[in-house]
């Protein structure tokens, strides 16, 4: 079912088209991610669903109720975290939750299941003053105040973006807890190895969904044959490797390059050409593709 | 041999009690791409800025561009160039004001300025930009001009602290194409990141736990030493390992 279902929604500021017509459904308990670089539009969606920015044309429903009509209930419905961190930086970290308990009618201790396995790691701080943690712990109470009031619906806008890979790691273990206790969670990421971790993506540039589906089916789904190459001379292989006629691109990979090719053109043909060219210590494979393959990919269809 | 340009001497930093920095040594030679890698909370910012000459060291000693960090610092400055993600351009200024503020801090000529403004709005395609506010300029297109203009002065080295977050993959990939090519010119590169396949761009890495340098080698010995596959799995073994975490 669902529980947040978004039709031909419409925004601009000026002559950017910050939404081009976006339309999709979040169904209840998934975790969907929104997958896309900064100024794609990721934070206007998020504005718009929780009633905080008002979309020049389109509808939105979340839990059942309009953001525009009922913009009151829906925030007793959901939880934010903003990308920027938005607490009182001169309340404590314990007075910062309990005003947030408070103005949603409820108490630390009713939720405190909900919040135990992520707020237990700061209370040992609950005296300081929010304005003085240090970003992870930012991070964390923010979560905490987002879920005080056991919303059924959890908006994170780009939590982990300058957040070392470690603690990348345990914020999204956090999550899968969360889904547990059945909450739906909409989060936003630049991160594209992130993506793997959410039941459902949309990777987004430009304001527009370029493809929505399981992170699964989006590199099944990939149609380009494309291989993973390394040799010695790494910055004379990437020229040669664009200057070459069959070769559609080229992108490096951490120490390697993901080649693709245009129609028939085989991994042996690659490694003849690689071998004609001089190159020694020649690595190529058959790869799957990762989601930041898949990215790009749409994004040069796109641009064509 | 080429020259090591950054020298790190059992540099230190203490907050009070507090070792922000703890006695950290290493070298950076001419032309090398070095990435400075940490958990957050390690310490790395406060290291950087001691070597930007924005921090005086509690202990040790560093020189940067062959001046020493505490007691040239105005020199250090001059010869260093600088680029955040968090801060890089005036967005209320257009393309060319940007340039020219910024070679006028320098203390370029206006010539000199007028030459390198051409060069360099050619060299990226920015021709018909030179009039444009920089806050009308797409993200990726802000990060190369942004770079550029941290290297604007002909630095011997220019710090990049987390250049590329938020950036679509194709631009961080054209990013650091850029990087190569002012490495090949003979610029250093002192590069933060938290992309672990960036880390594998760099021709050696230095990876930061609770203060101090654990480890300090090029990517292929790290994994080689680490017996991973990955610099990801080598960031993780150090990491874990920290007693003081940001969080």
């Amino acid at each position: 079912m669902a529980i947040i279902s978004v039709q031909n929604l419409k925004k601009t500021y000026g002559n950017v088209q910050a939404l081009c017509n976006l339309s999709f459904d979040v169904n209840e308990g998934e975790i969907y991610g929104i997958i896309g670089a900064d100024g794609a539009g990721k934070t206007t969606l998020f504005r718009i669903l929780t009633t905080l920015l008002l979309a020049d044309e389109g509808i939105a429903v979340v839990d059942g109720l309009d953001v525009v009509k009922n913009y009151k209930q829906i925030r007793k419905h959901i939880g934010y975290m903003p990308g920027r961190f938005s607490l009182y930086p001169d309340l404590s970290v314990e007075e910062n939750l309990t005003f947030f308990a408070t103005i949603f009618n409820t108490t630390i201790q009713e939720n405190y299941h909900l919040i135990e396995d992520i707020y237990k790691q700061i209370e040992p701080f609950k005296t300081r003053k929010a304005g003085k943690l240090s970003g992870g712990m930012k991070q964390k109470l923010a979560l905490s105040c987002a879920l005080i009031h056991s919303p059924k619906v959890l908006f994170l806008d780009e939590p982990t973006t300058g957040v070392d890979p470690v603690s990348r790691k345990e914020f999204w273990e956090m999550l899968k807890k969360l889904k547990k206790h059945g909450i739906t969670i909409l989060v936003s990421t630049p991160y594209m190895d992130e993506a793997i971790l959410c039941d459902r993506i949309a990777l987004v540039q430009a304001g527009e969904f370029m493809q929505v589906d399981t992170p699964q089916n989006i590199i099944d789904g990939y149609s380009e044959n494309i291989w993973s190459v390394k040799s010695d001379r790494m910055h004379q292989l990437l020229q040669d490797l664009r200057d070459c006629p069959w070769v559609k691109s080229t992108f490096s990979f951490g120490e390697t390059y993901h080649v693709t090719a245009k129609e028939k053109a085989t991994i042996e043909q690659l490694n003849t050409f690689l071998t004609e060219k001089g190159y020694k210590d020649i690595e190529s494979k058959s790869i799957h593709a990762t989601i930041e393959d898949c990215f790009m990919l749409l994004m040069q269809k796109k641009n064509e | 041999m080429s020259k090591d340009v950054i020298v790190a001497d059992n540099l230190s930093k203490m907050f009070g009690d507090f070792v922000a920095v703890d006695h950290i040594s290493f070298q950076v030679k001419e032309g090398e791409i070095f990435g400075f890698l940490g958990a957050n909370g390690a310490g790395k910012t406060t290291a950087m800025r001691m070597l930007c000459g924005l921090s005086h060291p509690s202990e040790g000693r560093g020189t940067v561009a062959g001046f020493d960090i505490y007691k040239q610092s105005e020199e250090v400055k001059k010869n260093i160039g600088y680029m955040s993600q968090k801060f890089s351009l005036y967005d209320d200024l257009k393309v060319w004001e940007n340039l020219k503020l910024f070679g006028g801090i320098y203390g370029m000529s206006n010539k000199k300025i007028r030459e390198k403004t051409d060069q360099l709005l050619g060299e990226l395609g920015f021709r018909n930009e030179r009039n444009t506010l920089v806050k009308s300029l797409p993200l990726g297109w802000k990060q190369k001009l942004a770079f550029s203009l941290s290297i604007f002065h002909d630095p011997k080295i220019v710090f990049l602290d987390e250049p590329t977050g938020g950036v679509d993959p194709v631009t961080r990939r054209q990013f650091w194409e850029m990087i190569y090519q002012a490495a090949d010119h003979g610029i250093t590169v002192f590069v933060t990141t938290h992309y672990m396949d960036e880390a594998e761009y760099c021709d050696r890495v230095s990876i930061m736990v609770d203060g101090k340098i654990e480890a300090l080698d090029s990517p292929f010995m790290l994994k080689k030493t680490f017996e991973v596959e990955t610099m990801y799995d080598v960031f993780l073994q150090l990491a874990r390992k920290a007693k003081r975490s940001d969080s």
